[in-house]
């Protein structure tokens, strides 16, 4: 009986990934009609919710055990491996809750696409070609299913490929995301070995050496992170997350970032067997420094999309620092601190995935009503837009890592898991983890001041520009999804103790370890280690806010002057009547930019003040240098192009002298053949 | 029963912060103008404040929004529970486990950022040059005070404020220079965190100075009095804090009965006294600095923390 319903599990989803496909062909054949809109995003809402209770049910219902399915397609002596085991289950949890948020945003948010048909058919390709990542269970299959997730996306990011800047961000992903698969081909490779066994179950069982485990690391930290969004790696995720309609972006940088971050799990965690501790120092390292400078970047922006895009990189720091945690303890041994550290990664995949998706669907409602991504020119809108502004809100007390919400919770454990770090036998990770604690803490800090930035200056304050004066509310589909997102948020806060025990399968077929269960807890607490060490409650801590804030206004309002009078801002007299006079977004980073900017961004402010008796305003120029690009990129383009001219002269050359450069090579090379042998 | 009698006494721990708060800062000020030979106002001059406040009109921004409405009942919440959940007589009431240190911090946090958006909402240039500096020094402190935690709970193996006060207590602990180091960075954080001397002056309204004033400068009425009750509040939460974990000393047990409740009491105001004393003769001595100074004076607290963990790893003591 029970292998009955495991086989459907995984068929179920196949049948999902095929419908969507149909959905993609559908799509195509209707692009003209009206109705092909709420056709195509109800259905794919449709089947994401159906593939969503078939995996969280999987996930956690009583079978343990994997299953899976073999599709005579692929390689003709290897077939298509497809296979659902709990990681694969969470992810697919991940993307297709992602999915079918982004479906029903989707069905209000189409009617204001200039060019629907520009989307409707990539849409579902994008979320069956990253269920398939997640599913695939051989190496062809997987960068087969990896480069359709790519090319669509790139086709989505290219859907307004007439506005200033989006072509370019469709080029940089374009390269880099071939640069990211070149790294995973190379990974795998090697991870097959010269027998060339590409099945995974293959894979898993054979022995690595050290040399290619390390590799194979950095490989992977390449080619995943790369797409994750990892620093140096990260420059396209800036331009092309933003340039993608609203729900898009929202499925790139909730959901797609989440897939590579899979792909690494899957093959640092799972397929190269036991981590040596080194391979954690280098992944807690550019875990930190992806963490910080993501959020300084996303400080530094005054695009509402393009801010968003960078916390993304911000919070895929955090989870690879919670990441390499969990290698250092798991290297060591440490069974419960590593199970610890990875369900904090996973907690907080789930929660980004939460609250990314919602403000980026925030970000687009502000973009439909206003036209404007530029926060310098919004502005009031809470009184225009007020139930976009509360979950929005709601959005981002929870990216801030605020209590009660769930941002906090996961942040939080993964504090508690760089805690448990005195218990390493190395030094180098002894002294470290502390270190990139620290960075963590500054990040999570930076983040609340980010996020008081981008909703304080879109929101709050007086309108800068007459859009942002008539602003109108959104429709309801979007409304909704933002609605249910924030709730989600409010729930995974509150009862974190549900989503740790849901978590479990997986640190156990994982690591091989678990946390302890948190459903025996009393009140709903969730206790880490030991109660005397930790612990934290999310509901009672909601619970004891409310009360005591409806005490104060209880007594306030019993026994206080109810007197209120509406006027003028005070301002300490000073009254600025124009809204320019407000801080806008570059000035209210103004203190964080002389602190950290100086080096990071090599930030300079230039006062050009007109010369006495000259009527012309004075002007503030804020110089900022991308050293990540000037530094790597644009000496790297600049040398590809170079050398691609050098190499131009080989195109015009006379038959003769291509005869004779065939011939020269081929004798070097039997030359260097037995030279070498 | 055994739970009435938990209850009751966690509400008596609420009750008491409450009603604390504005006699320390009361005390606070009344030393600091004893110090410069003026007479000063009574101890009990914030009481009249508050009631002051809470009697006259809100004079509310024509554009304020419900935010700006809410955000005092927030904010005074998250400190009031914050507060009550540091130990202050007693250790290990009923609901200390609701959240370790690291959660009254973040608690702390939350009200910090309901007030930095409330001072954004009505749209003024001094609004917003508060809260932008607020939220700067705040990312400056919270790593310094991630350090502290962690030097704490390598030495006492929790960050459960109960936990680590019975630990100090205790007589396993002698005197370490780590420890020192700890205590001054969390002093040094406390300091920033509270808006004193040198980082903030809580009297000045000097425009160009001022942080926390100039991020709540368009409240009035109630609305003030929550605020300003919030920042008693916290002052009080922030020396409960070095009191339960660097002199523990007399600190009741939970469940040990009205009496050594009412010795913990006792001992407890005789820390807040000294405490008040201290950090009036403190601001007494030192000057303000500039705004762009706050972050090697917060810099210099990180390095201690770092350096206080360093050293534990080092000396290995434990």
């Amino acid at each position: 009986m029970s292998s009955a319903v495991v086989i459907s599990a995984v068929v179920l989803q196949m049948w999902c990934v095929a419908g969507l496909l149909a959905m993609a062909a559908l799509a195509i054949a209707l692009s003209r009609s009206h109705r092909a809109t709420a056709v195509v995003y109800g259905a794919t809402l449709a089947i994401c919710v159906a593939a969503l209770f078939g995996s969280l049910r999987w996930l956690v219902g009583d079978i343990a055990n994997s299953s899976d399915v073999i599709l005579p397609i692929g390689l003709p002596w290897l077939g298509a491996h497809f296979r659902l085991d709990p990681l694969a289950a969470f992810f697919l949890v991940v993307v297709n809750l992602g999915g079918a948020a982004a479906s029903l945003y989707g069905l209000g948010y189409g009617h204001h696409d200039p060019a629907p048909h520009r989307v409707l058919a990539f849409f579902p390709a994008f979320l069956a070609g990253m269920n398939l990542v997640v599913l695939a269970d051989d190496a062809f299959c997987y960068l087969l299913c990896w480069e359709f997730m790519s090319l669509v996306s790139w086709a989505l990011v290219m859907a307004h490929h007439r506005e200033p800047g989006n072509a370019r961000a469709g080029y940089v992903y374009l390269v880099m995301a071939s640069f990211g698969t070149l790294a995973l081909l190379l990974a795998f490779g090697l991870l097959a070995g010269p027998a060339g066994d590409y099945g995974f179950a293959a894979i898993r069982a054979a022995q690595h050496t050290p040399y290619v485990a390390a590799l194979v690391l950095i490989l992977m930290l390449l080619g995943a992170g790369s797409k994750a969004g990892l620093v140096p790696l990260h420059v396209w995720l800036p331009l092309a997350h933003p340039a993608a309609p609203s729900h898009v972006s929202a499925l790139m940088s909730g959901v797609m970032t989440k897939v590579a971050i899979y792909g690494f799990i899957r093959v640092v965690f799972d397929l190269l067997g036991q981590p040596t501790w080194s391979a954690s120092v280098i992944v807690l390292f550019l875990g930190g420094i992806t963490a910080v400078m993501g959020i300084l970047y996303a400080m530094m922006e005054k695009d509402l999309k393009r801010l968003l895009a960078y916390s993304t990189i911000e919070n895929v720091g955090i989870i690879f620092v919670s990441l390499g945690l969990a290698l250092a303890f798991q290297a060591n041994g440490l069974k419960l601190p590593a199970a610890l550290a990875f369900t904090a990664a996973l907690f907080h995949v789930l929660n980004h995935s939460f609250f990314k998706s919602l403000l980026f669907f925030g970000a687009g409602a502000v973009l439909t009503s206003t036209g404007e991504r530029d926060m310098d020119k919004l502005g009031g809108l809470i009184h225009r837009m007020p139930l976009t502004s509360f979950v929005f809100l709601v959005g981002c007390v929870a990216i801030s890592a605020l209590p009660p919400f769930n941002g906090f919770v996961s942040e939080w454990l993964i504090f508690q898991a760089v805690l448990q770090s005195p218990q390493l036998p190395q030094w180098a990770l002894k002294i470290m983890v502390p270190a990139v604690g620290a960075l963590l803490a500054l990040a999570a800090a930076l983040a609340a001041a980010c996020f008081v930035k981008a909703f304080g200056i879109t929101f709050l304050g007086r309108p800068r520009s007459e859009a942002a004066e008539t602003a109108q509310e959104v429709d309801k589909y979007s409304l909704s999804a933002m609605f249910i997102l924030a709730a989600l948020c409010l729930l995974a806060g509150i009862l974190p103790g549900l989503v740790i025990d849901a978590l479990s399968p997986i640190t156990t077929e994982i690591l091989g370890g678990r946390m302890p269960i948190q459903a025996n807890e009393p009140w709903l607490s969730i206790v880490p280690i030991a109660e005397s060490r930790s612990s934290y409650n999310g509901l009672l801590v909601l619970v004891f806010i409310t009360i005591s804030a409806s005490l104060a206004v209880y007594f306030i309002h019993r026994f206080a002057s109810h007197a209120l009078r509406r006027g003028p801002a005070w301002g300490c007299g000073f009254s600025d009547p124009t809204p320019a006079a407000q801080y806008s977004g570059a000035s209210f980073a103004q203190p964080i930019r002389r602190v950290f900017g100086t080096l990071v961004f090599r930030a300079r402010d230039h006062v050009e003040m007109p010369a006495p008796g000259d009527i012309r305003p004075a002007r503030l120029r804020i110089e900022l240098h991308d050293l990540i690009w000037e530094g790597i990129y644009a000496p790297l383009a600049g040398a590809v192009g170079f050398s691609a001219d050098r190499l131009n002269r080989l195109q015009f050359l006379t038959i003769r002298r291509y005869l004779s450069l065939v011939f020269a090579t081929l004798v070097t090379l039997l030359l260097v053949l037995a030279i070498w042998s | 029963m055994v739970v009435i009698s938990d209850i009751l006494v966690q509400g008596v721990q609420m009750l008491l912060v409450l009603l604390l708060a504005p006699l320390l800062t009361g005390f606070v000020r009344k030393i600091k103008a004893r110090l410069v030979r003026r007479q000063g106002a009574s101890v009990f001059q914030p009481y009249r404040d508050l009631l002051r406040l809470l009697r006259k009109e809100v004079v509310l921004a024509d554009n304020a929004s419900w935010l700006f409405r809410v955000t005092p009942y927030i904010t005074f919440a998250a400190i009031w529970v914050a507060a009550a959940l540091v130990p202050t007589f007693a250790t290990g009431l009923l609901f200390n486990w609701t959240a370790d240190l690291i959660a009254i911090v973040a608690l702390l946090g939350s009200a910090r950022f309901f007030l930095a958006l409330a001072g954004m909402d009505v749209g003024t240039s001094f609004g917003g040059i508060g809260s932008s500096r607020e939220v700067m020094i705040a990312a400056l402190a919270e790593p310094a005070m991630l350090l502290f935690v962690f030097c704490m709970a390598l030495v006492a193996g929790s960050t459960q404020l109960s936990t680590v006060a019975n630990f100090m207590a205790s007589s396993y602990v002698g005197l370490r220079v780590s420890l020192g180091m700890a205590m001054v960075a969390l002093v040094m954080v406390a300091l920033a965190e509270n808006g004193r001397i040198p980082v903030d002056n809580p009297a000045t309204h000097l425009e160009l100075t001022m942080v926390h004033e100039a991020m709540v400068l368009e409240y009035s009425g109630r609305h003030l009095a929550m605020i300003e009750f919030g920042a008693f509040l916290k002052l009080l939460l922030y020396i409960s804090l070095i009191g339960c974990v660097f002199v523990p000393w007399k600190i009741a047990l939970f469940g040990t009965g009205p009496l050594s409740y009412a010795v913990g009491a006792g001992i407890y105001l005789v820390k807040l006294a000294v405490a008040g004393f201290l950090l009036a003769l403190f601001e007494t001595a030192t000057a303000k600095m500039r705004v762009f100074r706050v972050p090697q004076f917060l810099g210099a607290a990180l390095m201690l923390g770092l350096l206080g963990t360093l050293l534990l790893f080092v000396s290995r003591s434990f």
